[in-house]
This record gives C-alpha cells, structure tokens and sequence, in this order.
C-alpha cells in the first residue's frame, strides 16, 4: 500500500495537486490550516492511491513524499 | 517500503517564496533532479536572474551567481571560459532573456557558448507587478495593457525559441510546457538532453518553459494551468526546434 505524505507547512494550498491527480483523490483541507493560513492537500482515501506520483510532480513546492 | 517520490539532493532546505501554484517551484525542482541525476552537483555554476526567480540562489544546492538584469548569458559565458570543464547554467524569466536581455542570449547563442538556458515564459512580468512582456499574448490584459496587447500597439508576441533555433551556434533548442503530468516528466527530459549537450560540448543549449503567474495573471493556480494550456500552447507550439 502506498503511503503519501503531505508536508503542511509547505504546502501553500494552489490545488494543482487535485487537478494533477488521476484518481480524483486529493482535496484542500476544509478542517485544517497551516500556520501561513492556507488550507493544505489531503488524500481522501489512502487505500486507493496508485503511487503515480503525479500530484508530487506537479507540486511546486514539493510538499508531498511517497512511499510504497 | 520504498521512495517513489522524494525532495531531491540539488535543492536547498530552503523553503521558496514564489506565489502559490507558480512554476518556478516545478521548474526548479527538475533542474536540482536533473543535475542531481547526471552528478554534475559539485561541478555546476548557476546564475540566477532578475525576476521572480532571483532568489534561485537560495534554492539549488550548487554554486550560484545573481547576474544584472538580463545579462546572466553574458556571465555564464564569463565562468564557462574560465571552467570550460564545469556545467554552466541560468535560469532566466520572459521579461529577463526576452527583453532586456535579448542582445545577450542571441550573441550567447551566436557565439555558441557551451552553456544551458532555461528560459521561462510565463507571457508577463512578475516581480514588478504584472506589466506587459515581449511575450504577453495578442489580447491579454496587463496593469500596462489594460484593455489587451494589440498588434498596432505593440507588434506580435515574439517566440523565442524558433528566434534562436535559426542561430547557427545553437545546439539544443526545445519548448516545453508545465500543463499536465506527461508534459512535466517531457520537460525534465528536455532539460537533461540540454544539459548533456553542454556536457558535450556541442553549443549552446535552451529550453523554453511554458509557465504560469497566477497572481498577475489574476487567476487561480488551476485556471491558469488551463489558460496556459488553452490560450498559450497554441501560438507557442511545443516540440523539439534543433538538435545537433
């Protein structure tokens, strides 16, 4: 099973993470912000992800990390 | 458990201070990879522009210079003479290498410098507040064109890398976009064949990245990917121009 992580202070909440991902399974956090005031990336169902990597690769500030 | 995806060895720690959604972040990220990949880290001499992108010292964990606006090519070309066994690269903006820099990379290029240039075209100026570029598109609207660049105005939009694949100095010219995933994994293998064919010394090498400025572009980062993708792709064709 995958693990994605999201570095939260990093990220800066631009979505493109969501738009990159095939699976539709990232989202912007509608509970949490980061101290910069951003709403930072979650993975919605870790059971599903791929481990494509397309949302690391499309983060500009590469908040995210994958293991599998 | 294994790393599929991890921060790469040729960028600092530094955290980057670029808008949301701008892709000096991807950009950057594929030149440390590519640099980390080909183990060019401890011999490569960066310079960094004036631009969003002048702080790129503070990010590539290799030795890094700031060049006068516009005139990095100029200064590569210093360092490349005196460490003609080094990777010389810079990493310049529209408003950088396309205006008042233009006398430099074309004389770089013509000179056939063994150097690498990544060239980002984000069609606007993004440090000084969203004015208009040599690139900015027919129509598009800027805090210096308010109501759109127009031909009789301004002439057309100028494409920089059919411009320098013309030279005959000229090694490596491609143009490439950061809209979707396969089109991000096309750039970073540009940037390495670029790379590789400074290391050959074959002549100078440039790859241009259509990019995007969310914020001057009064977009959100994924209306923007979009409106890179809609409106910019189709006057600055992507695809291999030269190689040598």
């Amino acid at each position: 099973m995958a693990v994605l992580k999201v570095k939260i202070e990093q990220c800066k909440g631009c979505g493109l993470c969501v738009r990159a991902c095939p699976k539709g399974l990232m989202r912007l956090s509608k509970t949490t912000l980061n101290s910069r005031g951003y709403q930072p990336a979650e993975i919605s169902d870790m059971q599903a992800c791929i481990a494509c990597a397309a949302c690391a690769r499309s983060c500009p500030d590469i908040a995210i990390e994958i293991e599998k | 458990m294994t790393r599929v995806f991890e921060r790469t060895k040729g960028l600092t720690e530094a955290e980057m201070h670029y808008c949301p959604g701008c892709g000096h972040g991807i950009v950057h990220r594929l030149v440390a990879e590519v640099l980390e990949e080909m183990e060019l880290l401890k011999v490569t001499a960066g310079v960094s522009p004036v631009g969003c992108a002048v702080f790129a010292y503070n990010y590539f964990n290799c030795d890094m210079y700031e060049a006068a606006h516009g005139r990095a090519p100029a200064v590569a070309t210093g360092i490349k003479r005196v460490h003609p066994d080094h990777c010389v690269f810079t990493y310049q903006g529209d408003g950088d290498l396309a205006s008042i820099g233009t006398a430099e990379i074309v004389h770089a290029a013509h000179r056939g410098e063994k150097i690498t240039t990544i060239f980002i075209n984000n069609a606007i100026y993004g440090m000084t507040g969203g004015q208009m570029a040599p690139t900015t598109l027919i129509g598009q609207k800027t805090t210096t064109t308010p109501l759109g660049r127009t031909v009789e105005h301004s002439g057309k939009p100028i494409r920089v890398a059919e411009m320098l694949a013309t030279i005959e100095g000229s090694a490596y010219i491609e143009r490439v976009a950061l809209n979707n995933n396969a089109n991000i994994i096309r750039t970073k293998k540009a940037i390495k064949n670029a790379f590789t064919a400074q290391m050959e010394r074959k002549g100078f090498s440039l790859v241009e990245v259509l990019s995007t400025c969310p914020t001057n572009w009064g977009k959100s980062p994924v209306e923007a990917m979009q409106w890179l993708e809609d409106e910019m792709i189709p006057y600055y064709p992507l695809g291999l121009f030269k190689e040598v």
